[in-house]
Protein backbone atom coordinates (compact mmCIF):
# COMPACT_ATOMS: atom_id res chain seq x y z
CA UNK A 1 0.00 0.00 0.00
CA UNK A 2 2.86 2.51 1.27
CA UNK A 3 4.56 2.45 -2.56
CA UNK A 4 1.25 3.84 -3.73
CA UNK A 5 1.39 7.04 -1.20
CA UNK A 6 3.68 9.81 -0.98
CA UNK A 7 4.18 9.48 2.44
CA UNK A 8 6.34 12.00 5.03
CA UNK A 9 7.36 11.02 8.49
CA UNK A 10 7.91 13.50 11.50
CA UNK A 11 9.52 15.57 8.47
CA UNK A 12 10.94 18.68 9.70
CA UNK A 13 13.17 21.24 7.38
CA UNK A 14 15.29 24.29 8.49
CA UNK A 15 16.73 27.37 6.43
CA UNK A 16 19.16 28.24 9.47
CA UNK A 17 17.34 28.97 11.91
CA UNK A 18 14.24 29.80 9.86
CA UNK A 19 11.61 27.28 10.04
CA UNK A 20 10.25 25.89 6.67
CA UNK A 21 7.83 23.03 7.54
CA UNK A 22 8.04 21.37 11.04
CA UNK A 23 7.06 17.58 12.47
CA UNK A 24 5.05 17.15 9.36
CA UNK A 25 3.43 13.57 8.70
CA UNK A 26 1.46 13.16 5.80
CA UNK A 27 0.09 10.36 3.59
CA UNK A 28 -0.97 11.47 0.11
CA UNK A 29 -3.20 8.88 -2.01
CA UNK A 30 -3.26 8.69 -5.79
CA UNK A 31 -6.02 11.56 -7.28
CA UNK A 32 -5.67 15.60 -6.65
CA UNK A 33 -4.29 17.11 -4.03
CA UNK A 34 -4.15 20.89 -3.02
CA UNK A 35 -1.08 22.53 -1.24
CA UNK A 36 -3.55 25.40 0.07
CA UNK A 37 -1.79 28.11 2.63
CA UNK A 38 -0.73 31.79 3.00
CA UNK A 39 3.07 33.00 1.84
CA UNK A 40 5.76 31.14 3.91
CA UNK A 41 3.17 28.04 5.18
CA UNK A 42 5.65 25.82 3.81
CA UNK A 43 3.90 24.61 0.19
CA UNK A 44 6.88 25.12 -1.85
CA UNK A 45 9.39 23.62 0.70
CA UNK A 46 7.03 20.77 1.05
CA UNK A 47 6.98 20.16 -2.63
CA UNK A 48 10.64 20.86 -2.93
CA UNK A 49 10.99 17.77 -0.56
CA UNK A 50 9.04 15.58 -2.24
CA UNK A 51 11.14 16.17 -5.82
CA UNK A 52 14.33 15.78 -3.54
CA UNK A 53 15.49 19.16 -4.67
CA UNK A 54 16.31 19.76 -0.54
CA UNK A 55 17.00 17.42 1.68
CA UNK A 56 15.04 17.15 4.94
CA UNK A 57 16.41 18.12 8.08
CA UNK A 58 14.95 15.24 9.85
CA UNK A 59 12.53 12.89 9.41
CA UNK A 60 11.77 10.62 6.22
CA UNK A 61 10.21 11.22 3.14
CA UNK A 62 9.31 8.18 0.62
CA UNK A 63 7.30 8.93 -2.91
CA UNK A 64 5.64 5.46 -3.77
CA UNK A 65 8.01 3.81 -1.89
CA UNK A 66 11.71 6.00 -3.30
CA UNK A 67 13.51 8.10 -1.19
CA UNK A 68 13.93 11.35 -2.86
CA UNK A 69 17.69 11.15 -2.22
CA UNK A 70 17.90 8.99 -5.36
CA UNK A 71 17.04 11.04 -7.86
CA UNK A 72 18.07 8.18 -10.49
CA UNK A 73 14.83 6.36 -9.44
CA UNK A 74 12.78 9.49 -8.07
CA UNK A 75 13.16 11.26 -11.43
CA UNK A 76 11.51 8.52 -13.81
CA UNK A 77 8.39 8.74 -11.70
CA UNK A 78 8.33 12.28 -10.71
CA UNK A 79 7.43 15.26 -12.44
CA UNK A 80 7.77 19.07 -11.39
CA UNK A 81 6.92 22.30 -12.85
CA UNK A 82 8.36 24.33 -10.49
CA UNK A 83 7.08 28.42 -9.13
CA UNK A 84 10.69 29.28 -11.09
CA UNK A 85 9.76 31.41 -14.24
CA UNK A 86 13.23 31.01 -15.89
CA UNK A 87 14.49 28.75 -19.07
CA UNK A 88 17.88 27.71 -20.36
CA UNK A 89 18.87 30.37 -22.88
CA UNK A 90 18.39 30.59 -26.41
CA UNK A 91 15.93 27.34 -26.62
CA UNK A 92 13.21 26.73 -28.56
CA UNK A 93 10.08 25.29 -26.60
CA UNK A 94 10.37 22.29 -28.62
CA UNK A 95 14.39 22.06 -27.65
CA UNK A 96 13.43 22.74 -24.52
CA UNK A 97 11.20 19.69 -24.22
CA UNK A 98 13.17 17.24 -26.15
CA UNK A 99 16.61 18.31 -24.60
CA UNK A 100 15.78 16.91 -21.33
CA UNK A 101 14.01 14.13 -22.83
CA UNK A 102 17.38 13.53 -24.16
CA UNK A 103 19.24 13.63 -20.97
CA UNK A 104 16.60 11.02 -19.53
CA UNK A 105 18.16 8.91 -21.82
CA UNK A 106 15.38 8.07 -24.26
CA UNK A 107 16.36 7.24 -27.93
CA UNK A 108 15.88 10.25 -30.83
CA UNK A 109 12.93 8.65 -32.05
CA UNK A 110 10.85 8.56 -28.45
CA UNK A 111 12.07 12.06 -27.65
CA UNK A 112 10.40 13.41 -30.52
CA UNK A 113 7.32 11.59 -30.18
CA UNK A 114 7.67 12.20 -26.58
CA UNK A 115 8.00 16.19 -26.84
CA UNK A 116 5.26 16.68 -29.22
CA UNK A 117 2.65 14.96 -27.39
CA UNK A 118 3.71 17.31 -24.48
CA UNK A 119 3.50 20.17 -26.85
CA UNK A 120 0.09 19.14 -28.00
CA UNK A 121 -1.23 18.13 -24.70
CA UNK A 122 -0.97 21.79 -23.42
CA UNK A 123 -2.21 23.12 -26.58
CA UNK A 124 1.31 25.18 -27.49
CA UNK A 125 2.21 23.37 -30.97
CA UNK A 126 1.90 26.36 -32.74
CA UNK A 127 4.45 28.24 -31.04
CA UNK A 128 7.00 25.47 -30.36
CA UNK A 129 9.95 26.67 -32.39
CA UNK A 130 9.71 29.91 -31.32
CA UNK A 131 12.18 31.05 -28.30
CA UNK A 132 11.24 30.31 -25.09
CA UNK A 133 12.46 33.96 -24.45
CA UNK A 134 9.14 35.27 -26.84
CA UNK A 135 6.51 33.65 -24.71
CA UNK A 136 4.05 35.02 -23.30
CA UNK A 137 3.85 34.40 -19.21
CA UNK A 138 1.17 31.97 -19.57
CA UNK A 139 2.36 30.06 -22.76
CA UNK A 140 6.08 30.04 -20.35
CA UNK A 141 3.43 28.22 -17.75
CA UNK A 142 2.17 25.67 -20.15
CA UNK A 143 5.65 25.01 -21.85
CA UNK A 144 7.05 24.41 -18.35
CA UNK A 145 4.13 22.45 -17.66
CA UNK A 146 4.60 19.74 -20.83
CA UNK A 147 8.27 19.92 -19.78
CA UNK A 148 7.18 18.16 -16.26
CA UNK A 149 4.45 15.40 -18.03
CA UNK A 150 6.88 14.73 -21.03
CA UNK A 151 8.33 11.39 -19.29
CA UNK A 152 4.60 10.42 -17.64
CA UNK A 153 5.30 10.63 -14.36
CA UNK A 154 3.24 9.06 -12.12
CA UNK A 155 3.79 11.87 -9.61
CA UNK A 156 2.79 15.59 -10.88
CA UNK A 157 3.88 18.04 -8.48
CA UNK A 158 2.54 21.31 -9.49
CA UNK A 159 3.73 25.03 -8.13
CA UNK A 160 0.75 27.50 -8.84
CA UNK A 161 0.29 26.34 -12.40
CA UNK A 162 -2.77 28.16 -12.95
CA UNK A 163 -0.68 31.52 -12.71
CA UNK A 164 -0.66 33.38 -15.49
CA UNK A 165 -3.35 31.19 -17.56
CA UNK A 166 -6.08 32.85 -19.20
CA UNK A 167 -9.51 31.23 -18.16
CA UNK A 168 -9.89 29.12 -21.66
CA UNK A 169 -6.21 27.43 -21.04
CA UNK A 170 -7.12 27.64 -17.59
CA UNK A 171 -10.39 25.10 -17.90
CA UNK A 172 -8.16 23.27 -19.75
CA UNK A 173 -5.00 22.62 -17.89
CA UNK A 174 -7.80 22.16 -14.53
CA UNK A 175 -9.17 19.50 -16.86
CA UNK A 176 -5.62 17.90 -18.09
CA UNK A 177 -4.97 17.32 -14.02
CA UNK A 178 -8.72 15.84 -13.97
CA UNK A 179 -7.79 13.29 -16.53
CA UNK A 180 -4.11 12.80 -14.37
CA UNK A 181 -5.92 12.10 -11.59
CA UNK A 182 -8.44 9.94 -12.66
CA UNK A 183 -5.92 8.00 -13.77
CA UNK A 184 -4.36 6.57 -10.14
CA UNK A 185 -1.46 9.21 -10.39
CA UNK A 186 -0.66 11.62 -8.02
CA UNK A 187 -1.44 15.19 -8.85
CA UNK A 188 -0.37 17.53 -5.87
CA UNK A 189 -0.88 21.67 -6.46
CA UNK A 190 -0.12 24.57 -4.93
CA UNK A 191 -3.07 27.55 -5.84
CA UNK A 192 -3.98 30.57 -4.13
CA UNK A 193 -6.59 30.47 -6.41
CA UNK A 194 -9.07 28.91 -3.68
CA UNK A 195 -12.53 28.37 -5.90
CA UNK A 196 -10.67 26.58 -8.53
CA UNK A 197 -8.55 24.18 -5.79
CA UNK A 198 -12.48 23.60 -4.31
CA UNK A 199 -12.95 22.49 -8.10
CA UNK A 200 -10.18 20.15 -8.69
CA UNK A 201 -9.61 18.53 -5.28
CA UNK A 202 -10.10 15.03 -4.56
CA UNK A 203 -8.28 16.18 -0.99
CA UNK A 204 -6.73 19.43 0.45
CA UNK A 205 -4.07 19.82 3.15
CA UNK A 206 -3.87 23.10 4.76
CA UNK A 207 -0.77 24.73 5.88
CA UNK A 208 0.30 27.27 7.90
CA UNK A 209 3.73 28.83 9.80
CA UNK A 210 5.41 25.02 8.80
CA UNK A 211 2.91 23.11 10.38
CA UNK A 212 0.28 21.06 8.55
CA UNK A 213 -2.98 22.55 9.67
CA UNK A 214 -5.80 19.87 8.71
CA UNK A 215 -5.58 17.41 5.50
CA UNK A 216 -8.00 15.02 3.91
CA UNK A 217 -11.62 15.61 2.12
CA UNK A 218 -12.58 19.36 2.04
CA UNK A 219 -15.97 17.56 4.13
CA UNK A 220 -14.03 16.02 6.80
CA UNK A 221 -11.80 18.56 7.37
CA UNK A 222 -14.72 21.17 7.66
CA UNK A 223 -16.38 18.80 9.99
CA UNK A 224 -13.35 18.31 12.17
CA UNK A 225 -13.78 21.79 12.85
CA UNK A 226 -16.26 21.93 15.73
CA UNK A 227 -15.57 25.53 16.49
CA UNK A 228 -17.47 26.94 13.99
CA UNK A 229 -21.33 26.48 12.98
CA UNK A 230 -21.98 24.91 10.24
CA UNK A 231 -23.54 27.00 7.05
CA UNK A 232 -26.44 25.25 5.54
CA UNK A 233 -28.58 27.20 2.55
CA UNK A 234 -32.46 26.14 2.59
CA UNK A 235 -33.85 27.24 -0.86
CA UNK A 236 -38.10 26.52 0.02
CA UNK A 237 -40.85 28.69 -0.43
CA UNK A 238 -41.79 29.53 3.02
CA UNK A 239 -38.54 30.64 4.42
CA UNK A 240 -39.84 33.44 7.01
CA UNK A 241 -41.92 31.09 8.41
CA UNK A 242 -39.13 28.38 8.59
CA UNK A 243 -36.49 31.03 10.04
CA UNK A 244 -39.63 31.74 12.87
CA UNK A 245 -39.57 27.88 13.72
CA UNK A 246 -35.28 28.10 13.81
CA UNK A 247 -34.70 30.92 16.12
CA UNK A 248 -36.33 29.18 18.84
CA UNK A 249 -33.58 26.26 18.92
CA UNK A 250 -30.47 26.43 20.70
CA UNK A 251 -28.32 25.19 18.34
CA UNK A 252 -29.03 27.69 15.73
CA UNK A 253 -26.43 30.75 15.86
CA UNK A 254 -28.26 32.96 13.01
CA UNK A 255 -30.61 32.82 10.28
CA UNK A 256 -30.59 35.16 7.26
CA UNK A 257 -33.29 35.34 4.44
CA UNK A 258 -31.74 35.44 1.18
CA UNK A 259 -31.79 38.47 -0.52
CA UNK A 260 -34.10 36.59 -3.22
CA UNK A 261 -37.09 35.62 -0.57
CA UNK A 262 -36.60 32.12 -1.67
CA UNK A 263 -34.29 30.57 0.69
CA UNK A 264 -32.29 30.98 4.12
CA UNK A 265 -28.47 30.72 4.93
CA UNK A 266 -28.16 29.16 8.60
CA UNK A 267 -25.47 28.81 11.20
CA UNK A 268 -25.94 25.80 13.59
CA UNK A 269 -23.56 24.36 15.88
CA UNK A 270 -25.30 21.10 15.89
CA UNK A 271 -26.11 19.72 12.41
CA UNK A 272 -27.74 16.69 13.23
CA UNK A 273 -30.32 18.19 15.32
CA UNK A 274 -30.85 20.83 12.71
CA UNK A 275 -31.98 18.41 10.16
CA UNK A 276 -34.35 16.10 11.98
CA UNK A 277 -36.25 19.40 13.05
CA UNK A 278 -35.95 20.68 9.51
CA UNK A 279 -37.72 16.69 8.41
CA UNK A 280 -40.28 17.40 11.87
CA UNK A 281 -40.48 20.96 10.25
CA UNK A 282 -41.40 19.85 6.54
CA UNK A 283 -44.12 17.23 7.81
CA UNK A 284 -45.57 19.55 9.98
CA UNK A 285 -45.98 22.52 7.32
CA UNK A 286 -45.83 21.02 4.46
CA UNK A 287 -43.41 23.32 2.96
CA UNK A 288 -41.80 22.52 -0.34
CA UNK A 289 -38.22 22.21 0.00
CA UNK A 290 -36.11 22.38 -3.14
CA UNK A 291 -32.39 22.04 -1.44
CA UNK A 292 -30.68 21.72 1.30
CA UNK A 293 -26.69 22.35 0.91
CA UNK A 294 -23.56 22.92 3.22
CA UNK A 295 -22.75 26.50 2.56
CA UNK A 296 -19.52 26.69 4.03
CA UNK A 297 -18.07 23.12 3.14
CA UNK A 298 -15.50 24.93 0.55
CA UNK A 299 -11.50 25.00 0.60
CA UNK A 300 -12.34 28.80 1.22
CA UNK A 301 -14.51 28.62 3.94
CA UNK A 302 -12.37 26.13 5.58
CA UNK A 303 -8.96 28.08 4.81
CA UNK A 304 -10.99 31.39 6.50
CA UNK A 305 -11.77 29.19 9.80
CA UNK A 306 -8.79 27.44 10.01
CA UNK A 307 -6.12 30.17 8.80
CA UNK A 308 -8.40 32.94 8.49
CA UNK A 309 -6.57 36.54 8.69
CA UNK A 310 -2.91 35.61 7.80
CA UNK A 311 -2.82 37.90 4.75
CA UNK A 312 -5.15 35.62 2.18
CA UNK A 313 -3.62 32.33 0.99
CA UNK A 314 -0.58 32.03 -1.93
CA UNK B 1 24.33 5.99 -29.34
CA UNK B 2 23.97 3.27 -26.73
CA UNK B 3 21.72 4.06 -23.67
CA UNK B 4 23.98 4.33 -21.17
CA UNK B 5 25.96 7.61 -22.90
CA UNK B 6 22.88 9.36 -24.23
CA UNK B 7 22.42 11.69 -20.90
CA UNK B 8 25.64 11.82 -21.19
CA UNK B 9 25.48 13.43 -24.85
CA UNK B 10 22.15 15.02 -23.86
CA UNK B 11 24.37 16.92 -21.29
CA UNK B 12 27.06 17.43 -24.10
CA UNK B 13 24.58 18.55 -27.00
CA UNK B 14 22.88 20.78 -24.07
CA UNK B 15 25.64 22.82 -23.25
CA UNK B 16 27.20 23.43 -26.39
CA UNK B 17 23.51 24.89 -27.27
CA UNK B 18 22.63 27.23 -25.24
CA UNK B 19 26.25 28.82 -23.68
CA UNK B 20 29.30 28.09 -26.53
CA UNK B 21 26.89 28.42 -29.56
CA UNK B 22 25.05 31.37 -28.25
CA UNK B 23 26.80 35.37 -28.04
CA UNK B 24 26.95 34.88 -24.75
CA UNK B 25 30.50 32.21 -25.56
CA UNK B 26 31.99 34.96 -27.95
CA UNK B 27 34.60 36.87 -25.19
CA UNK B 28 36.18 33.16 -24.27
CA UNK B 29 37.01 32.85 -28.44
CA UNK B 30 37.93 36.41 -28.18
CA UNK B 31 40.11 35.71 -25.09
CA UNK B 32 41.02 32.66 -27.14
CA UNK B 33 41.85 33.31 -30.63
CA UNK B 34 43.75 37.29 -29.54
CA UNK B 35 47.00 35.96 -29.65
CA UNK B 36 46.27 34.73 -33.48
CA UNK B 37 45.88 38.15 -33.79
CA UNK B 38 48.67 39.42 -32.22
CA UNK B 39 51.34 36.63 -34.15
CA UNK B 40 49.42 37.65 -37.55
CA UNK B 41 50.42 40.99 -36.95
CA UNK B 42 53.45 40.56 -35.98
CA UNK B 43 53.60 38.84 -39.25
CA UNK B 44 52.63 41.19 -41.59
CA UNK B 45 54.27 44.16 -40.31
CA UNK B 46 57.44 42.27 -40.74
CA UNK B 47 57.00 41.20 -43.82
CA UNK B 48 56.30 44.87 -44.82
CA UNK B 49 59.12 46.07 -43.03
CA UNK B 50 61.88 43.49 -43.72
CA UNK B 51 62.93 45.84 -47.03
CA UNK B 52 63.42 48.90 -44.47
CA UNK B 53 64.50 47.30 -41.25
CA UNK B 54 65.59 43.78 -41.76
CA UNK B 55 64.36 40.55 -40.44
CA UNK B 56 64.48 38.79 -37.05
CA UNK B 57 65.92 35.28 -36.88
CA UNK B 58 63.85 31.92 -36.03
CA UNK B 59 65.61 32.01 -32.29
CA UNK B 60 63.90 35.68 -31.22
CA UNK B 61 60.43 34.48 -32.87
CA UNK B 62 60.79 31.06 -30.87
CA UNK B 63 62.24 33.00 -27.45
CA UNK B 64 59.16 35.91 -28.43
CA UNK B 65 56.42 32.72 -28.36
CA UNK B 66 57.77 31.05 -25.52
CA UNK B 67 57.54 34.95 -23.23
CA UNK B 68 53.73 35.40 -25.19
CA UNK B 69 52.61 31.71 -24.18
CA UNK B 70 54.08 31.99 -20.26
CA UNK B 71 52.19 35.38 -19.60
CA UNK B 72 49.49 35.76 -21.99
CA UNK B 73 48.56 32.18 -22.30
CA UNK B 74 49.29 30.89 -18.96
CA UNK B 75 48.93 33.90 -16.83
CA UNK B 76 45.92 35.50 -18.80
CA UNK B 77 43.82 33.68 -21.34
CA UNK B 78 43.41 30.24 -20.17
CA UNK B 79 43.46 31.53 -16.82
CA UNK B 80 40.56 33.59 -17.49
CA UNK B 81 39.43 31.66 -19.76
CA UNK B 82 39.06 28.77 -17.91
CA UNK B 83 37.09 31.04 -14.98
CA UNK B 84 34.22 32.32 -17.34
CA UNK B 85 33.80 29.01 -19.04
CA UNK B 86 33.88 27.02 -16.16
CA UNK B 87 32.39 28.68 -13.29
CA UNK B 88 29.43 29.36 -15.22
CA UNK B 89 28.56 26.13 -15.74
CA UNK B 90 26.70 25.65 -12.40
CA UNK B 91 26.99 29.09 -10.83
CA UNK B 92 25.20 30.74 -14.57
CA UNK B 93 22.71 27.80 -14.04
CA UNK B 94 22.00 29.07 -10.16
CA UNK B 95 22.08 32.88 -11.42
CA UNK B 96 19.30 31.64 -13.88
CA UNK B 97 17.15 29.96 -11.66
CA UNK B 98 17.61 27.30 -14.15
CA UNK B 99 19.55 23.95 -12.67
CA UNK B 100 16.81 22.56 -11.26
CA UNK B 101 15.47 21.18 -14.56
CA UNK B 102 18.67 19.24 -14.46
CA UNK B 103 18.48 17.77 -10.73
CA UNK B 104 15.10 16.69 -12.12
CA UNK B 105 16.32 14.39 -14.32
CA UNK B 106 17.41 10.90 -13.59
CA UNK B 107 20.94 11.05 -14.18
CA UNK B 108 23.54 10.48 -11.45
CA UNK B 109 24.65 14.08 -10.22
CA UNK B 110 28.10 12.57 -11.12
CA UNK B 111 27.60 12.11 -14.15
CA UNK B 112 26.04 15.79 -14.35
CA UNK B 113 29.23 17.29 -13.53
CA UNK B 114 31.27 14.82 -15.74
CA UNK B 115 29.03 16.23 -18.85
CA UNK B 116 29.26 19.90 -17.97
CA UNK B 117 32.95 19.44 -17.74
CA UNK B 118 33.71 17.93 -20.81
CA UNK B 119 31.60 20.41 -22.28
CA UNK B 120 33.62 22.78 -21.04
CA UNK B 121 36.73 21.43 -21.63
CA UNK B 122 35.87 20.57 -24.82
CA UNK B 123 35.21 24.12 -25.66
CA UNK B 124 38.57 25.28 -24.21
CA UNK B 125 40.68 23.15 -25.44
CA UNK B 126 39.72 23.81 -29.00
CA UNK B 127 39.88 27.51 -28.90
CA UNK B 128 43.07 27.47 -26.91
CA UNK B 129 44.70 24.63 -28.14
CA UNK B 130 43.79 25.96 -31.59
CA UNK B 131 45.08 29.70 -30.58
CA UNK B 132 48.15 28.55 -29.23
CA UNK B 133 49.14 26.03 -32.50
CA UNK B 134 48.19 29.18 -34.74
CA UNK B 135 49.72 31.23 -33.54
CA UNK B 136 53.20 29.00 -32.78
CA UNK B 137 52.65 28.95 -36.86
CA UNK B 138 52.20 32.54 -37.63
CA UNK B 139 54.62 33.87 -35.90
CA UNK B 140 57.40 32.53 -37.97
CA UNK B 141 55.41 32.34 -40.41
CA UNK B 142 57.43 36.01 -42.45
CA UNK B 143 60.35 33.89 -42.16
CA UNK B 144 58.76 31.37 -45.35
CA UNK B 145 60.52 28.36 -46.26
CA UNK B 146 63.07 28.22 -43.32
CA UNK B 147 59.99 28.53 -40.66
CA UNK B 148 58.17 25.56 -42.31
CA UNK B 149 61.56 23.76 -42.64
CA UNK B 150 61.85 24.42 -38.63
CA UNK B 151 58.70 23.47 -37.71
CA UNK B 152 58.47 19.99 -40.30
CA UNK B 153 61.55 19.20 -39.72
CA UNK B 154 63.43 20.91 -36.47
CA UNK B 155 62.67 21.01 -33.32
CA UNK B 156 59.11 23.41 -34.27
CA UNK B 157 57.25 20.44 -34.24
CA UNK B 158 58.04 18.76 -30.82
CA UNK B 159 57.82 22.98 -29.29
CA UNK B 160 54.73 22.96 -30.87
CA UNK B 161 52.84 20.18 -29.65
CA UNK B 162 54.16 20.55 -26.48
CA UNK B 163 52.72 24.58 -26.32
CA UNK B 164 49.51 22.46 -27.12
CA UNK B 165 50.04 19.87 -24.65
CA UNK B 166 50.68 22.44 -22.27
CA UNK B 167 47.51 24.42 -23.16
CA UNK B 168 45.58 21.25 -22.72
CA UNK B 169 46.57 20.27 -18.87
CA UNK B 170 46.06 24.21 -17.75
CA UNK B 171 42.19 23.76 -19.42
CA UNK B 172 41.75 20.47 -17.45
CA UNK B 173 43.47 21.73 -14.43
CA UNK B 174 42.03 25.12 -13.89
CA UNK B 175 39.06 24.01 -15.77
CA UNK B 176 38.48 21.67 -12.65
CA UNK B 177 39.50 24.58 -10.13
CA UNK B 178 36.96 26.80 -11.81
CA UNK B 179 34.03 24.12 -12.10
CA UNK B 180 34.44 23.49 -8.10
CA UNK B 181 34.10 26.69 -7.53
CA UNK B 182 31.17 27.62 -9.65
CA UNK B 183 29.28 24.79 -7.59
CA UNK B 184 30.45 25.84 -3.75
CA UNK B 185 31.24 30.08 -4.03
CA UNK B 186 28.00 32.15 -4.72
CA UNK B 187 31.06 34.20 -6.12
CA UNK B 188 33.33 32.17 -7.77
CA UNK B 189 34.94 35.85 -8.72
CA UNK B 190 36.68 35.62 -5.04
CA UNK B 191 38.47 32.33 -5.64
CA UNK B 192 39.44 33.19 -8.86
CA UNK B 193 41.64 36.35 -7.71
CA UNK B 194 42.36 34.83 -5.20
CA UNK B 195 43.87 31.72 -7.12
CA UNK B 196 45.61 34.09 -9.70
CA UNK B 197 47.09 36.21 -7.01
CA UNK B 198 48.49 32.82 -5.69
CA UNK B 199 49.83 31.72 -9.14
CA UNK B 200 51.11 35.22 -10.14
CA UNK B 201 53.02 35.15 -6.89
CA UNK B 202 54.62 32.06 -7.46
CA UNK B 203 58.19 33.37 -8.90
CA UNK B 204 58.73 35.53 -5.16
CA UNK B 205 57.45 31.91 -3.17
CA UNK B 206 59.84 29.91 -1.17
CA UNK B 207 60.37 26.82 -2.95
CA UNK B 208 58.19 24.50 -1.32
CA UNK B 209 55.34 26.65 -1.88
CA UNK B 210 55.87 27.01 -5.33
CA UNK B 211 55.01 23.39 -5.35
CA UNK B 212 51.49 24.22 -4.62
CA UNK B 213 49.86 25.52 -7.22
CA UNK B 214 49.56 24.60 -11.42
CA UNK B 215 51.38 27.20 -12.69
CA UNK B 216 54.70 25.89 -11.35
CA UNK B 217 54.51 22.88 -12.68
CA UNK B 218 52.65 24.07 -16.66
CA UNK B 219 55.79 25.84 -16.61
CA UNK B 220 58.39 22.82 -15.71
CA UNK B 221 57.08 21.85 -19.21
CA UNK B 222 57.79 24.82 -21.26
CA UNK B 223 59.62 23.63 -24.34
CA UNK B 224 61.56 26.85 -24.28
CA UNK B 225 63.51 28.19 -21.48
CA UNK B 226 62.88 32.33 -21.12
CA UNK B 227 65.89 33.77 -19.64
CA UNK B 228 65.04 33.92 -15.54
CA UNK B 229 64.49 37.64 -14.00
CA UNK B 230 66.79 36.68 -10.59
CA UNK B 231 70.18 36.52 -13.41
CA UNK B 232 72.62 38.91 -13.84
CA UNK B 233 69.86 40.95 -16.09
CA UNK B 234 67.67 41.21 -13.76
CA UNK B 235 65.38 43.69 -12.79
CA UNK B 236 64.13 45.52 -9.20
CA UNK B 237 62.49 42.53 -8.50
CA UNK B 238 64.79 39.81 -9.33
CA UNK B 239 66.68 39.87 -5.51
CA UNK B 240 63.13 38.56 -4.83
CA UNK B 241 62.84 35.70 -6.82
CA UNK B 242 63.28 32.70 -5.75
CA UNK B 243 65.01 30.05 -8.17
CA UNK B 244 63.37 26.15 -8.14
CA UNK B 245 64.79 23.37 -10.05
CA UNK B 246 62.75 22.37 -12.50
CA UNK B 247 59.89 19.06 -11.70
CA UNK B 248 60.30 16.29 -14.43
CA UNK B 249 57.98 16.08 -17.20
CA UNK B 250 56.08 12.99 -16.13
CA UNK B 251 56.06 13.98 -12.32
CA UNK B 252 54.70 17.63 -13.77
CA UNK B 253 52.43 15.66 -16.05
CA UNK B 254 50.68 13.00 -13.68
CA UNK B 255 50.51 15.94 -10.65
CA UNK B 256 48.44 17.45 -12.47
CA UNK B 257 46.22 15.04 -13.79
CA UNK B 258 45.66 13.01 -10.07
CA UNK B 259 44.73 16.87 -8.71
CA UNK B 260 42.55 17.72 -11.69
CA UNK B 261 41.23 14.18 -10.97
CA UNK B 262 40.86 14.49 -7.15
CA UNK B 263 38.80 18.04 -7.63
CA UNK B 264 36.58 16.29 -10.24
CA UNK B 265 35.67 13.75 -7.79
CA UNK B 266 35.41 15.68 -4.71
CA UNK B 267 33.21 18.37 -7.15
CA UNK B 268 31.27 15.24 -8.16
CA UNK B 269 30.88 13.60 -4.82
CA UNK B 270 29.50 17.06 -3.62
CA UNK B 271 27.04 18.03 -6.21
CA UNK B 272 25.20 14.40 -4.83
CA UNK B 273 24.38 16.65 -1.88
CA UNK B 274 23.80 19.89 -3.45
CA UNK B 275 20.27 21.20 -3.02
CA UNK B 276 18.44 23.35 -5.05
CA UNK B 277 18.93 27.32 -3.10
CA UNK B 278 18.41 30.10 -5.45
CA UNK B 279 18.67 32.57 -2.93
CA UNK B 280 14.66 33.62 -1.98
Amino acid sequence: MSNRLVTFTDVSRFYGEVLGINRVNLSIPPGITSLVGPNGAGKTTLMNLMAGLIRPSKGEIRVLGIAPDHPEELCCIVGYCTQFDAFPKGLTGYQFIHSFLRIRGMSEAECQQRARVALETVNITEAAHRPVGAYSKGMRQRIKLAQAIAHDPQVLILDEPLNGLDPMARAETIALFRDWGAHERHVIVSSHILHEVDRISDQVILLSHGYVVAEGQIQGVRSEVKDQPIQVLIRCNHPNALAARLFRQDHVVEAKIHPDGKGILLRTTDADRFYLMLNHVILETGMEVESIAPADDDVNSVYQYLIGGEGGAA
Amino acid sequence: MSPFWRPFGGIIRLELKKTFFSRRGWWAYLLALAPAGLCLMHTVVDMRTRARFGSHIIPQDVRMFAALFQTYFLHLGIFFGCVGIFSNLFRGELLEKTLHYYFLTPIRRELLVLGKYCCGSMVALVSFVLSAVVSFFLIGYHQGAAWSDFVLHGPGLFQMVSYAGITALAILGYGAVFLAAGLFVRNPMIPAAVVWVWENLNPFLPSFLKKVSIIFYLKSLNPVELPSPSGPRGNLFSVLVTDTDPTPAWIAVTGLLLVTLLILTYTAVSARRTEINYGE
